[in-house]
């Protein structure tokens, strides 16, 4: 990797001077001439029977225009995602607080939260269940079909009950995890503009505009040829932006089918907060069976999430859970169950970790405890049983070349001072009533879609080198903050040797490039990174041969080799730049723009026993947390998150460095802060003042070393990065809590009073 | 109060005279207009975002006379005679961008960028009120803006090489 102008190199992002400067448009910052103003009416209990719904009073709003109901869609009134059980608009009951019921459009938007707010809701209310565990119950009341199962996993391989019968030492126990609100600094939001054509332009914030497509051609009934959704510069996403985004786009896009104009829906904080998805409360039951030396001997799990009241993106966020329950490590006998159980809750969906966070807190607390029955290092358990290149994980797969755990794990001690700290007697320790520990643990990541999200993983990019030089790529992939335009530019760039700044990355429209899947599960550099790749392919090897043959008409000797960086082809002392090669490319009327697809490689599983390959290659973490807890009110405060990361090659060391720094913190801030609340169904917080988060004040010191294991397969060798930092941070911070006061917290958030309750035990 | 009259009361007008980013502006406004609704809807400065609409997040922040303000919790009317400075209007002593903007970016403290005009309008008065706050100062006085992209380091960063710039 000698040599590369562009990749490994901390250039400037391409859309920092827009938003530093406050001329970024986003949803809410978009202007149409008639435009109308949606907002939604809301259902205010957990579970009713609709019996009417009338806009008479409404209508004394001034401005008010009409109200929108599940008689206005025109397709099926199913929005599709992965099992088809939520409606775009509900006709006889809605399942949970604050389900949008109807809409009311007005011509400002205050005329139209006035209007929903008058608009009368006729309802029955229904029995309801809060409880996931009390949903999985054989008498409980049916929300979804005979079991009110969304989705059901099995991975087992084996024979673990053996393993803990003869094991020397077997560790149990339960542990659960709350909800978290993705809290992206932007609510969600969408304008749709009607065309001549009977078509609609949708201008979405969204980190998956092809599911955007998917969900208004299907409320609108429209050929996908009508629909074109542009992705507005989005703010924030973190999953939240997955699949929801398409429920709001269908909304105003009927809201602006039945009124001929354009319509704007932008959320407020509150809404967003009751009816947007979340990540998943989970609970789980995790064994390990190990020998006397501290090896794993075996993993039992049962796991289950609580879905909410509809499927919406649970079975695949259930399924990446169950894949990496049993932890990073070799073990030969698994028996792995879950389950994502229906409820009349907010439905949860993708969050960053993607279902893993609240597996890895449960499994990486358990390892903890293993260590300290066995008396054996946390840090030594784990390096006896990580997985290495050659392991087989608990699906069975056999781990690729690029794996840099045990490094990982090594860095993460050496730079903590875990061994010479704990010699000296400097962790644990206390002085006064603040004691001070540290706690680590390891995860890992499967980058892309895996073997259940496959038909999907593909994608598209479009190339096109203007006469100029600038170079304009369209690609299906969103950037939503984590620095997608940068990096794929960064990658353009470097495969054509064309300068950085000429490289424009287009907002994604989707009807300039061939569906290319969601933004999500850490795939984006490396799909769109690959069809970037292989679009320009054909255009770099004309450009080189163009460049070569101009370079010998200049005098330079053909039997020398020819060079190519930041945008200058040279041959000894004679040189072109990247500008007249171009030219000369154009004047020889060669193709100057050029479609890529990548297609992720193909891989096999058995969903019945979970055995096989589940994800193409896989992302890794180790994380040391220093905390320090107050043994008079229970206070945890973390002081350090000392991390490394194997996430392949490096394409931005700045960009990346603030991706690790951001998932820690959000982490941190799940693990320690984050709680949101219901009471018989209704949220009790759904505002920032209520809802605490990490500060600026609450920053700990982040200590991050990447260790680039390449990857083949990957742009430049590189895996993926977005979600692994987020993965291992809260078990670290509960094992360094153990470490600092003795007490086990076996939930999520880590709040004082659990902590204070379990130094009263003591 | 009846229904009817409750409308006129909304309705109210007044006359709204103040500075905008350096201009004198006269508007005409309904006295239940907010802060922000003016800067948005009126003025059309679109770069001062809504992040919760209770004061919670920080990223409508103004300058107002110096002082930084939540936007979605003023009045419009509370502006009359005073001084309004948006993101727009944030410039460097050259006319080009403010110190704080161009450390910002340098630092990688802009990600989604939807709290980055609040953070920056927030540094700006922090700055200007105490030019030499210690880190600790800083994160403190930042504690009113939320992100959720960036661990909030690379922002204390900027706000630091901000001051070594002035």
């Amino acid at each position: 990797m000698a040599n590369l102008s562009y990749v490994g190199k901390s250039l400037p992002r391409k859309d920092a001077l827009i938003k530093a400067t406050g001329r970024a448009k986003y949803a809410a910052d978009q202007e149409f001439s008639g435009m109308l103003y949606a907002a939604a009416v809301r259902c205010p209990k957990p579970r009713i029977k609709i019996l009417s719904i009338s806009d008479s009073k409404a209508r004394r709003v001034p401005g008010y225009v009409t109200l929108v109901t599940y008689k206005d869609v025109k397709g099926v009134n199913k929005w599709p995602m992965v099992v088809n059980d939520y409606p775009f608009l509900p006709e006889k009951e809605a399942r949970f607080q604050g389900e949008t019921v109807a809409l009311a459009v007005a011509d400002t938007q205050n005329a139209a939260k006035k209007a929903a707010r008058l608009i009368e809701l006729e309802y029955k209310e229904l029995p309801f269940i809060e409880d996931p565990l009390k949903s999985l119950e054989k008498k409980s009341i049916k929300l979804h079909g005979d079991d009110n199962i969304f989705a059901k996993f099995i991975i087992k391989k084996g024979d673990p009950d053996k393993a803990i019968k003869e094991a020397y030492a077997v560790v149990e126990d339960e542990f659960t995890t709350n909800y978290q609100v993705h809290a992206y600094l932007e609510t969600q939001g969408v304008v749709a503009v009607p065309e001549s054509d009977g078509g609609l332009t949708i201008y979405s914030s969204t980190q998956c505009p092809f599911y955007v497509l998917d969900g208004v051609a299907a409320a609108a009934s429209l050929g996908y040829h009508k629909v074109k959704v542009i992705q507005t510069v989005t703010g924030g996403g973190f999953g939240g932006k997955e699949d929801v985004p398409a429920l709001v786009a269908a909304h105003a896009a009927l809201c602006a089918l039945k009124t001929g104009r354009p319509v704007k829906l932008i959320y407020d904080r509150k809404e967003d907060f009751n009816s947007m998805s979340k990540r998943h409360p989970s609970w789980s039951r995790v064994t390990y069976a190990a020998d006397k030396s501290g090896k794993i001997t075996g993993c039992v799990v049962k796991y289950v999430l609580d879905g909410g009241a509809y499927a919406t993106l649970s079975p695949i966020v259930l399924w990446r859970g169950a894949v990496h329950s049993a932890g990073p490590y070799k073990i030969d006998n698994i028996r792995i169950e879950a389950y994502a159980a229906a409820t009349n809750k907010v439905p949860c969906g993708a969050f960053r970790g993607f279902g893993q966070p609240q597996i890895c807190f449960a499994q990486e607390s358990l390892v903890d405890e293993l260590a300290h029955k066995l008396k054996i290092d946390p840090v030594e358990l784990r390096m006896k049983n990580i997985l290495r290149t050659g392991d087989k994980t608990a699906t069975g797969q056999t781990i690729g070349d690029s794996c840099g755990l045990e490094e990982l794990l090594e860095t993460v001690k050496k730079k903590s001072g875990w061994d010479i700290r704990k010699a000296e007697g400097l962790m644990p320790k206390s002085k006064g009533d603040i004691a001070r520990g540290m706690g680590v643990s390891v995860a890992y990541y499967g980058v892309g879609l895996g073997a259940k999200g496959r038909y999907l993983d593909r994608a598209g990019a479009y190339v096109n080198i203007y006469k100029d030089a600038t170079v304009g790529v369209n690609v299906g992939n969103a950037e939503i903050g984590q620095g997608a335009l940068t990096v794929l530019s960064q990658i353009c760039a470097e495969t054509l040797n064309a300068p950085y700044e000429n490289i424009k990355l287009e907002e994604v429209d989707t009807s300039k490039v061939s569906d290319s899947g969601p933004t999500v599960a850490s795939r984006t550099t490396l799909m769109s990174g690959n069809a970037i790749i292989e679009a320009a392919a054909p255009m770099r090897a004309n450009i080189f041969k163009t460049a070569f043959n101009l370079l010998l008409a200049k005098g330079a000797e053909g039997s020398k080799p020819m060079s190519a960086c930041h945008g200058v082809f040279s041959i000894g002392e004679v040189s072109v730049t990247f500008a007249e090669v171009v030219k000369e490319c154009w004047n020889l009327r060669m193709k100057m723009g050029e479609q890529g697809w990548y297609v992720s490689p193909h891989t096999y599983y058995n969903m019945g026993d979970g055995q096989g390959d589940a994800y193409v290659t896989y992302s890794y973490s180790a994380d040391v947390a220093e905390v320090e807890v107050d043994l008079k009110t229970g206070v945890t405060r973390v002081i350090k998150i000392c991390a490394a990361y194997d996430v392949g090659r490096i394409i931005n060391p700045r960009l990346a460095e603030g991706q690790a720094q951001g998932g820690i913190l959000q982490g941190m801030s799940w693990a320690v802060y984050e709680n949101l609340l219901y009471k018989n169904g209704i949220m009790l917080n759904p505002n920032f003042t209520d809802y605490v988060m990490a500060t600026t004040s609450d920053k700990p010191e982040y200590d991050i070393t990447f260790i680039e294991k390449p990857y083949a397969e990957g742009p430049y060798k590189a895996k993926g990065m977005g979600e692994v930092p987020l993965i291992g941070v809260a078990p670290a911070i509960a094992n360094a809590v153990r470490n600092a006061s003795g007490v086990r917290v076996k939930s999520v958030p880590i709040l004082p009073e659990k902590v204070w309750g379990g130094l009263k035990k003591k | 109060m009846t229904e009817k009259n409750k409308k006129i009361t909304h309705r109210a007008k007044f006359s709204l005279k103040c500075f905008v980013n350096g201009e004198k502006v006269e508007r005409d406004l309904d006295s239940s207009r907010s802060l922000i609704e003016f800067i948005r809807l009126d003025l059309g400065l679109k770069g001062t975002k809504e992040g919760c609409g209770e004061g919670e997040c920080g990223a409508c922040l103004v300058l107002v006379d110096g002082k930084a303000v939540n936007s979605c919790l003023m009045m419009a009317i509370q502006l009359q005679g005073k001084r309004l400075i948006t993101i727009e209007g944030l410039k460097g002593r050259d006319g080009g961008l403010h110190p704080l903007q161009k450390t910002f970016m340098e630092e990688g403290a802009v990600q989604c960028g939807f709290c980055t005009p609040g953070l920056i309008i927030a540094s700006e008065a922090l700055l200007r009120e105490n030019p030499d706050a210690t880190v600790e100062d800083i994160k403190r006085g930042l504690t009113g803006n939320l992100c959720r992209c960036t661990g909030y380091e690379k922002v204390v960063s900027a706000v630091r090489k901000a001051q070594k710039l002035s």
